[in-house]
């Protein structure tokens, strides 16, 4: 160190060295000026920091990483509940379209097919009322039968008969004998109502005429009606 | 008058070759650049002064500079480096001011 000032002393002696070793103190100055301006002008902003600066910072984001973390995990749950709702929408849409669907079979505004029996009724006398058809339907309805096709009348809910000795009325349609009625349902069990001693098959025989049952194992109804908007009820729970 | 032009080149200088600085350095190049002023403020003042010294001149200059450095550094190590340079900067801030107000009396008796 002294061996420094010495020379320094030395240097600085004359007019022109004092003047250089300024000059070039200057020089080194405005260079460092410049470089430095410049690197806090350009580049990235972090590198100029010092570490506790640095660690704030990294502290900083590292909280905002966990919150973003929470917000996504809070997300995620949201959209799962909101994936099961759907879900759980999606399959009471498809009950209830089921339920439509069975509905709709069994109140005559659907087609319908399956196992059920083809009756034929024969009336030569004419003496078969819109009663006795009746009585047949319900002896069908009563053994279980989901569809029941009359002629070219669905058998519905409010389906009635009228007309007497060989000429009858369904739903406002004129049908006569001889009359053709399908059925769904179990064959063998609607065979056997039909059947019944004291039932529909002897009232048609004694009336003169003659009531065939065939068991089918695909029976198709086409027909559907339609069901009139109820006026007075409302559903209620 | 040396020095004028020397700090003019020198800024030319660092503009036109752009270098980057190096990490190690990165802390202690502005406080050592305030540091410089205020010794070249000093040099300036003492010149109007009428006591200029070549010597003294390059010795404050250095010294400031490595004082500032040297104190920065510490800072580092005791945990406590900003707080020590802006301690810095203000100290050498202050004294750059009473300089540049004995420097305007000079040159504008005022």
């Amino acid at each position: 160190m002294s061996d420094d000032q010495e020379t320094r002393r030395r240097w600085l002696t004359g007019r022109h060295a004092s003047a250089a070793v300024i000059g070039v103190l200057t020089l080194v100055l405005g260079f460092a000026i410049a470089v430095q301006v410049h690197a806090n002008s350009s580049g990235d902003s972090l590198s100029a920091l010092r570490e506790d600066d640095l660690i704030g910072i990294l502290d900083d984001q590292n909280a905002r990483a966990d919150r973003l973390r929470q917000q996504i995990s809070a997300l995620q749950d949201n959209l799962r509940q909101l994936q099961d709702s759907g879900d759980r929408s999606a399959a009471a849409r498809r009950q209830a379209e089921e339920q439509a669907q069975a509905l709709g079979v069994l109140l005559g505004t659907l087609p319908a097919k399956g196992p059920g029996v083809s009756v034929a009724v024969t009336d030569p006398d004419g003496k078969l009322g819109g009663e006795d058809l009746y009585d047949l339907v319900q002896e069908l309805r009563g053994a279980g039968a989901e569809a029941i096709q009359f002629g070219a009348v669905r058998v519905s809910t409010s389906t009635w008969f009228d007309g007497a000795g060989g000429v009858v009325e369904v739903d406002g349609t004129q049908l006569s004998a001889p009359y053709r009625i399908t059925a769904i349902g179990d064959p063998k069990t609607l065979d056997t109502a039909l059947n019944i001693p004291g039932g529909v098959a002897a009232t048609v025989r004694a009336a003169g005429g003659s009531l065939t049952v065939t068991e089918l194992d695909v029976v198709s109804i086409r027909v559907t009606t339609t069901l009139p908007k109820p006026k007075y009820a409302r559903p209620s729970r | 008058m040396i020095a004028g032009f020397a700090l003019v080149a020198g800024v030319v200088l660092g503009l036109i070759l752009r270098p980057t600085v190096p990490t190690w350095l990165e802390p202690y190049l502005p406080i050592a650049v305030v540091a410089a002023l205020d010794a070249v403020f000093g040099g300036l003042r003492a010149r109007l002064d009428g006591i200029f010294d070549a010597k003294v001149f390059v010795v404050s200059f250095i010294s400031n500079v490595l004082v500032a450095a040297l104190i920065v550094f510490l800072g580092d190590k005791l945990g406590v480096g900003s707080q020590l340079s802006t301690a810095v900067v203000v100290v050498l801030g202050i004294r750059i001011f009473g300089n540049a107000a004995a420097i305007r009396r000079h040159l504008f008796r005022a």
